[in-house]
Order: structure tokens, then C-alpha cells, then sequence
């Protein structure tokens, strides 16, 4: 008796837990069919954690307009997201660097064909404490002298004679972040070349936190957490040869903050197309993305890179024109000379 | 020195000793509670004024004001529920089998109990890659609920087992005897006397565990758990994010107004795991008074 009690309370327990969603999911479909999109089914993306806040808006506004539409969003990283994507297992994975040849071994292992689509630019940005008067700007030999492998530099006297005596402390990404590789690449001149004795997180929060406490510190991410976070730390201008240039909207756009800015891509597997609900969804982007892009923080494209995607879309031109290369220093019109 | 004044001088020393290893356990059981209410005040401060009806019920977006977290939330719910249904049964039988039925140790059963206690330890991480290879490509089920479920049921299983498996030895064998003597058969005393008193104690498990399972990130972010949904789960392949993911989510987003959501999903999640806890303290009430 007691026993039958016990199980029975349980079991209602878990009737209601689960009748609750079951319900909700259903009066979701229904209203879902009564709207206006008449389009149906799943967009699965996945990739680069920089890409997401892009992808994350264009899918949320998508979706306001196509209720019978369910786009999810996730964010493995970018080498992450292409072994899924290689597999065939995603419609879409985002990528903050082109697609490396490993990469594209796999999607032919796997009979995967792919569109090749720049979303955006980012531009890298280097970042120092308010009460840091010293550095308003760097250059990228300072950069180097400072994150090459085999530095041993933990004073900002020793970047350049007159800045002063003050310990340096360092903050960056950890080694699994795109942007991790494309500093390394940009400023080091290799793959994976970076000292490693910094405070690394994946968290670019956590790195905003270290710099914004610590009167020594330099640290680097994506331009859009420094866009976030003006009030708490402060970029630094970098020269690459031609004068100290401020990280913003603009100069990124032009092409005169180099060599930290990078074209960000959208990979989309060929197959996907032929669901209605990815292809809506692409041309979605393609039209949205100019006032979206620039809402999360990011660099948008001029107007008519993303009529080169749509043609991409449209044509369904397979294949990467930047395969295994780091697109550093590339500037939009490079890109888009590229993708033409 | 007479006796009495050496007597005297152990006995203050003695007393000494005794006041200093009370204290050190009174500080050691405060810091523990001090920590969590540090972590309870920061969370409320950030995370309360943003709890309201339509964080529950509106889904994530871009906009930290006007994000929510249902969807999460129902996901969290799927999986709990579903990872209840199948692993609490097959814990339970698993238990049963080797507490009654195999009561007598031969070499098989010693093999499954070492490789139960081995598996209790395995990181959870592990699991998610197996939930990977196993549900997710393997068996083709995708990057769905169900995939979610299965990989927790098999993180908590080894708990389980082994809570049950002690609550069914806890149980005295003069009830079982009795039972039997009256006639009844093995299944029917199981089900009639040892499984009742064992109850309280199976359902102490059953809390635990679910409890872990409600709070584990690590392998669903294996088996492909999204952080950006905006549909709750119709069925068992959809796809889903649970609470712990959103709130990963969010306190990695760059603008501040995305703090605070984790914040109230912080809160959020504490509460539906203190209700699981209260629901078990209930039924363990119920279930021994009964006895």
C-alpha cells in the first residue's frame, strides 16, 4: 500500500513534468502554422564563438518573421564547428579564418560540397588599463617583441625607452580560440607562436575583468567586447608600418587598421540548399546582414559583398578561395575581388 | 608534583584540546555555508530585479533586457524527466537483481559490482564522448533530447546502482524471512516488504542524482546541446539547450545587461533544484512514516 503511494506520487511527478512541455510545444506548433511563414523545418549552425552573437541575431530576427522555422545556434569554435560540419552533420558553421586544407579533406572524405560566404569583418583590438597614459599606441615589432615564444619582456620599460618603469602583465585568449590563431599569425608570423605565459581564458569577460583591474596589463579580443566595455579599459592604436591607427568601425571598413583585421566567413553545406527553410534563411542573411552586423559590434560589409553571397547562394558556387590561407592583412576590397 | 596537580594540569590541557577541535569543526563547517552565502548574496544582487514572469516565459535573444529563459528551461525539464524515466528503473532493477536475486557473489556479479564502482568515477566527460560515438552517430538519434537523456542516464546510473544497492542491504533479512516463511514468493516479498523500507533510501539516490544530472554541462555540450534556441522540445529529437548552458552562454556574451540574465538563470536553477530536494525530503518523509 504505502509503496503503491510512493511510486504512484512519483509517477505523477513525472507525468506532470512532462506533460508541461508536451503541452507548451503544441500550442507553439499550432500558432506557429497560423502565422505568416509558410515555411517549415530545422537551420542547425554551429562554429566560431565570434561569429555567434552575428549568427544569434540574424537567426532570432529570421525567426520573427518565420515561425514555422526553428534555427539553433551553437558555438564549438571554429575548427570545432567544421568537424562537424564536415561530416555533413550542420547546414551552416561559421568561421573566424578561412578553411584550413585538413578541413576540406574531410568534407570530400565525406562527400560534403560547401559555399564559401564573407559575413563580416572583426578587427582584433589590443587593449590596456584607463590609468595606462603611456601607450597610446604600438607597433606591431613592439607587439611582437612583446608575444613572441621566447620573450622574456615583463616590464613596459623594456617595450620601448621612455615608457616606464611599471611590471607588464599579459591577458589573452587560450589556444583553442581563432582569434588566438590569427594574433599568432598576424603579429608572430606563425601558427600557434605565442609565449604562453599569460592569463589565458575563453572567456573574453574574463579577460575584459583582468585588464580593466590591473594598471599593467595588455590583453587582446574581438573589437565588439571592446565596444562593450569603453568605460572600463582602453584600445590602443596600432601601426603597421603606416602610422598608429585606432581600432573602429571605420578603419577597419577602409582597411587602414592593419594587419588585425579579418574577414569573417559563413561555410554552408551545398546539400542544405535544396531545404527551402536554409536557402530563406541565407538570403535572410544576405539582406539583413548589413544593419544587423553592426548592432552586435562587428564591421559590416559594403552592400555589395552581400550581393556577391547572394549570387554565391544563388549560382550555388562551391569551393573556398581562401583554403589553408590566413586572409591576414586582407583587406575588403581583397576579399571581395576574391569572391567575385 | 603530587598526582592531583598533574591530574589537574592534564585535565585543563585535555579541556584545551576538546574547545579547539570544536571550534576547528565549527569553522569548517561555517566557511562551506559562508562561501554559499557569499555566492547567494552576489547572485541575488545581480540576478533579482530581472526575474520576472517573462524571464521565465520569453526565449533568448540578442537584447539582454528582453531575453529569457524558456526554452532552457523546458529543456533542463526534458532531460530530467526523460533521464528519470529510464535510468530510475533500470537502476533500481540492476540494484534489485544483484541485492536479491544474485545473493550469493559468483564471478559475474563481482564483475559487474567492480566495474559499477570503477564507472562512478569515470569524468562526465567521458560519457559525453561515448553519448557521442554511441547515441549520436552510432544509433543516428542526432543532437537531440533523447541523445541528452540516454548519455545522462548512463552518468548517473553507477550512482544509482549503488545508492539502491545499499538501501536493499539496509533492509533486514528477518523481514524478507518472515515473508517468505508466510509463503509468499520472492517477487512478492521484494515488492511488498523489502522495496518499501528500502524506499526512503532508493529515493535519497534518485534525488542525488537527478540533482547531478540537472547540473551537468560538460557531455551534453558533446553530444551538440546549441546554446541558442528559441523553441521549447516537441518531441524526443528536437533540439535543445539546458540551463546550465544558457547561463554559460550569457556570462561569456560581451554587453553587461547579459550578466545579470545569468544571474536570475543562476537563481532559476537553484530553485528547481531546491524543489527537487524538497520533493524528496517529502516522499522520504512519507515513505518511512508509513513504515
Amino acid at each position: 500500500m504505502k509503496i503503491r503511494t510512493g511510486f504512484l506520487v512519483l509517477a505523477a511527478l513525472m507525468a506532470i513534468g512532462c506533460g508541461g512541455p508536451k503541452e507548451e510545444a503544441g500550442g507553439g506548433a499550432a500558432s506557429g502554422g497560423s502565422e505568416a511563414g509558410s515555411l517549415q523545418g530545422a537551420v542547425s549552425i554551429d562554429g566560431s564563438s565570434t561569429v555567434f552573437p552575428i549568427t544569434q541575431a540574424l537567426a532570432e530576427e529570421f525567426m520573427n518573421e518565420n515561425r514555422g522555422v526553428n534555427v539553433t545556434v551553437a558555438e564549438s569554435g571554429t575548427g570545432g564547428g567544421f568537424k562537424k560540419f564536415g561530416r555533413g552533420e550542420i547546414d551552416i558553421t561559421g568561421a573566424s579564418r578561412p578553411i584550413e586544407p585538413s578541413e576540406e579533406e574531410l568534407c570530400k572524405k565525406n562527400g560534403v560540397e560547401y559555399l564559401e560566404i564573407p559575413i563580416a569583418f572583426d578587427g582584433l583590438t589590443v587593449v590596456v588599463n584607463p590609468k595606462n597614459t603611456w601607450a597610446e599606441s604600438l607597433t606591431v615589432a613592439e607587439l611582437k617583441k612583446i608575444w613572441e615564444p621566447a620573450s622574456k619582456v615583463n616590464n613596459w620599460s623594456q617595450v620601448r625607452a621612455g615608457f616606464p618603469n611599471k611590471p607588464l602583465k599579459l591577458y589573452g585568449p587560450g589556444t583553442d580560440s581563432g582569434t588566438f590563431d590569427y594574433f599568432c599569425e598576424a603579429i608572430n608570423g606563425g601558427k600557434g607562436k605565442s609565449r604562453s605565459d599569460y592569463t589565458a581564458s575563453e572567456d573574453d569577460n574574463v579577460l575584459v575583468q583582468g585588464v580593466a583591474g590591473d594598471e599593467g596589463a595588455l590583453g587582446y579580443f574581438g573589437i565588439a567586447y571592446f565596444m562593450e566595455n569603453k568605460d572600463k579599459i582602453r584600445a590602443v592604436k596600432i601601426d603597421g608600418g603606416e602610422g598608429p591607427v585606432e581600432p573602429s568601425p571605420e578603419t577597419i571598413r577602409s582597411g587602414k587598421y592593419q594587419p588585425l583585421s579579418r574577414p569573417l566567413f559563413l561555410y554552408v553545406n551545398a546539400k542544405s540548399l535544396d531545404k527551402p527553410q536554409v536557402k530563406a534563411f541565407l538570403e535572410y542573411c544576405m539582406d539583413h546582414a548589413e544593419t544587423l552586423v553592426g548592432q552586435v559590434g562587428y564591421v559590416a560589409l559594403p552592400a555589395e559583398a552581400y550581393g556577391i553571397g547572394k549570387k554565391i547562394v544563388a549560382e550555388r558556387r562551391t569551393g573556398s578561395r581562401f583554403l589553408g590561407e590566413t586572409a591576414k592583412g586582407m583587406k575588403i576590397e581583397d576579399v571581395l575581388a576574391r569572391e567575385k | 608534583m603530587s598526582g592531583a596537580e598533574r591530574y589537574g594540569k592534564r585535565l585543563s590541557l585535555r579541556g584545551l584540546k576538546d574547545a579547539l577541535f570544536t571550534n576547528l569543526c565549527l569553522v569548517a563547517t561555517l566557511a562551506g555555508i559562508a562561501l554559499l552565502a557569499i555566492l547567494l548574496y552576489s547572485v541575488f544582487r545581480d540576478g533579482s530585479q530581472r526575474l520576472s514572469w517573462e524571464f521565465l516565459s520569453s526565449y533568448p535573444s540578442r537584447f539582454p533586457e528582453r531575453s529569457g529563459i524558456k526554452s532552457a528551461l523546458f529543456g533542463s525539464l526534458w532531460v530530467v524527466v526523460l533521464t528519470g524515466l529510464i535510468a530510475v528503473p533500470t537502476g533500481i532493477a540492476a540494484a534489485i537483481y544483484l541485492e536479491e536475486f544474485q545473493r550469493r557473489r559468483n564471478w559475474l556479479t563481482e564483475l559487474i559490482q567492480v566495474n559499477i564502482s570503477n564507472l562512478a568515477g569515470v569524468p562526465s566527460i567521458v560519457y559525453g564522448l561515448l553519448g557521442l560515438a554511441v547515441f549520436v552517430r552510432w544509433m543516428a538519434l542526432d543532437r537531440s533530447v533523447i541523445s541528452g537523456a540516454l548519455t545522462m542516464s548512463l552518468l548517473i546510473l553507477p550512482m544509482l546502482i549503488t545508492v539502491s544497492q545499499e538501501a536493499l542491504k539496509a533492509v533486514p533479512d528477518s523481514y524478507r524471512e518472515g515473508s517468505l516463511a508466510l509463503g509468499a514468493t520472492q517477487w512478492q516479498t521484494i515488492y511488498r516488504q523489502v522495496l518499501p523500507a528500502a524506499l526512503p533510501g532508493i529515493l535519497t539516490g534518485v534525488i542525488l542524482s537527478l540533482s547531478r544530472a540537472l547540473g551537468e554541462t560538460a557531455p551534453l555540450i558533446l553530444i551538440g546541446a546549441v546554446s541558442f534556441v528559441r523553441f521549447v522540445p516537441e518531441s524526443l529529437s528536437s533540439s535543445f539547450t539546458v540551463l546550465p548552458i544558457q547561463i554559460f552562454n550569457w556570462t561569456s556574451q560581451p554587453q553587461k545587461g547579459f550578466q545579470e540574465a545569468a544571474a536570475a538563470g543562476i537563481i532559476v536553477l537553484l530553485v528547481v533544484l531546491l524543489s527537487l530536494n524538497a520533493a524528496a525530503i517529502i516522499l522520504r518523509q512519507k515513505a518511512s512514516r508509513h513504515h
